[in-house]
């Protein structure tokens, strides 16, 4: 009887501990990054371009570089990721056609984010005579980001009932009215959060980026989305692989503007995730 | 004999290689209240929302024969469907309101119709809702979500729902089935009042309420008409074995 109870507490204590190992590194690494980045943290160092070989000054450009890619990233990826989806879940019949549809969605999502870039490269940059610009990078990052956007809106679509469906026909509406006044709204939290968690990618990648779009140092603004840009993730690893002499902290401090973009996004998409599940009807 | 309302000739219908309807013909009356009725399985819920084209939502179903509405083939290339629906409404077996309020719900049809005309919407939420009997109990409650309505009431909202496009026909699949006695005994005086305006085709949920609101009655065995009459005739004399076997509650 004991011995049962103390293999009970003992599988407890070890699931447990095995939970709290994921949770661990993702503190530390944020611990470290504010604990050592905070100093670097002013309003120059956000609001400044960078100067002295980027030893001194602030991240603005880079800063504006990755807002500027994020949404850029959106306005392709949003229309034809949501478009798409509602045409795969709602309309679309099963054939062998949706599915290979399907299936190359699920692949796009499994390929490593270097021959994205490389794939831009060859594509955007070169092929299409973009340059390297905010125009090729934002593309190639929407290409990374349909799967991520596609799979979760689906799943949104998915999750509404039928019926709902079945009871807007049967009161006359179209099959898009349906959509556009059921189905869209209930499914809108879960769209919303797959954009977000996305993009989010979108703006902490590196690889894709390196050679379409992002500049070494470029202590100006980009004027048109012909122009490169420096972007955060990059600028990261230049001065953290590529600058000698380069201050620590100054590193840090990057990391944190990059990490508080990133997470405050998550925050976003958690905000509103539990807000709409608080209000759904069903 | 009046002009039936809908004529059903030899129509099949199956799902892959299933047949669910084989070639029932029948014709139903207007402003009366018919009945299809019989064991599960035996294609009248499949019947029903082949009146209203509902079925076409459905992948890998097939149809055949005619069903004339108002003289008129339903499935003819000329019809448009979601025309067919605003004249053919439909309740379905469990209450389903859709997201959003008393008021929205009711009007939901007409919005998707393009009626913007405030007065006229407000005119038509009070008759319809009156018409289901729900008036009185949400008339304070209308912007109230109708999902806080009980089981009873969302049902009769669903009515109220379809009647507001004002229907020639009126569909309902076992619309009490998860009502207790006393928001079934409403939903039936409603349709009672309705049949004077709509003609009224049910699945009821039982052969006590088949016998208690039928006007013609017909029963389904396994997709086959077996036989079609006057309720009171066929509750209380049915011709066919099957029928008076099932009437009887000899199985079922």
């Amino acid at each position: 009887m004991m011995n049962r109870y103390w293999v009970q507490r003992l599988g407890f204590t070890l699931l447990s501990l095995i939970s709290l190992a994921v949770v661990a590194p993702i503190l530390v690494v944020i611990g470290i990054i504010v604990v050592k980045g905070l100093g670097a943290i002013s309003w120059e160092f956000i609001t400044a371009m960078p100067f002295d070989g980027m030893k001194q000054g602030g991240i603005f450009p880079a800063l504006v570089g990755t807002l500027l890619l994020t949404l850029g990233t959106a306005l392709v990826a949003i229309p034809i990721g949501v478009g798409g989806t509602i045409y795969l879940a709602e309309y679309a019949r099963d054939t062998w056609v949706t599915r290979c549809i399907r299936l190359a969605i699920v692949n796009l999502s499994g390929i490593p984010s270097i021959v994205y870039g490389l794939f831009g490269l060859g594509m955007f940059v070169l092929f299409l005579r973009m340059g390297t610009s905010i125009l090729a990078g934002a593309l190639t990052l929407a290409i990374m980001t349909l799967p991520v956007i596609i799979s979760t809106a689906e799943e949104a679509l998915r999750a509404v009932p039928t019926e709902f469906r079945t009871v807007s026909a049967s009161l006359g509406g179209t099959r898009w009215q349906g959509i556009r006044y059921i189905i869209l709204p209930q499914a809108l939290p879960g769209i919303i959060t797959g954009i977000i968690l996305g993009l989010l990618r979108a703006a902490g990648e590196t690889a894709p980026i390196l050679f379409t779009v992002a500049a070494f140092f470029l202590p100006r603004l980009p004027q048109s989305p012909f122009d490169p840009t420096m972007a955060l993730p990059y600028h990261l690893y230049v001065i953290s692989t590529q600058v000698p002499g380069m201050p620590l902290q100054i590193q840090h401090g990057t990391a944190l503007v990059l990490l508080a973009l990133v997470l405050s996004m998550n925050l976003v998409a958690t905000i509103i995730r539990s807000y709409f599940r608080r209000r759904r009807q069903w | 004999m009046v002009d039936p309302k809908i004529h059903i000739e030899k129509v099949s219908y199956a799902y892959g290689e299933n047949w669910i309807l084989r070639d029932v013909t029948l014709d139903i009356a207007p402003n009366s209240v018919t009945v299809f009725f019989g064991p599960s399985g035996g294609g009248k819920t499949s019947l029903l929302r082949l009146i209203n084209r509902l079925n076409d939502l459905v992948e890998g179903t097939r149809m055949k024969g005619r069903i004339l509405l108002d003289g008129q083939d339903i499935y003819s290339s000329e019809t448009h469907v979601p025309s067919l629906r605003r004249r053919v409404g439909m309740v379905f077996a469990l209450p389903l309101p859709l997201p959003g309020t008393v008021r929205e719900n009711v009007l939901y049809g007409l919005k998707l119709a393009g009626v913007r005309d405030r007065s006229r919407l407000d005119e038509i939420l009070e008759r319809s809702l009156s018409q289901a009997a729900l008036w009185d109990e949400v008339k304070d409650r209308l912007d109230d979500l109708a999902a806080a309505l009980s089981g009873g009431q969302q049902q009769r909202l669903c009515i109220a729902r379809s009647l507001a496009l004002e229907p020639d026909v009126l569909l309902l699949d076992e619309p009490t089935s998860g009502l207790d006695p006393i928001s079934t005994r409403k939903v039936e005086d409603s349709l009672f009042a309705l049949k004077q305006h709509y003609t009224v085709i049910i699945v009821p949920h039982s052969i006590q309420q088949a016998g208690r609101i039928a006007d013609q009655a017909a029963f389904f065995l396994m997709g086959e008409l077996v036989e079609y009459a006057p309720g009171t005739e066929l509750f209380t004399l049915p011709r066919e074995k099957r029928t008076e076997d099932y009437v009887t509650g000899r199985f079922g």
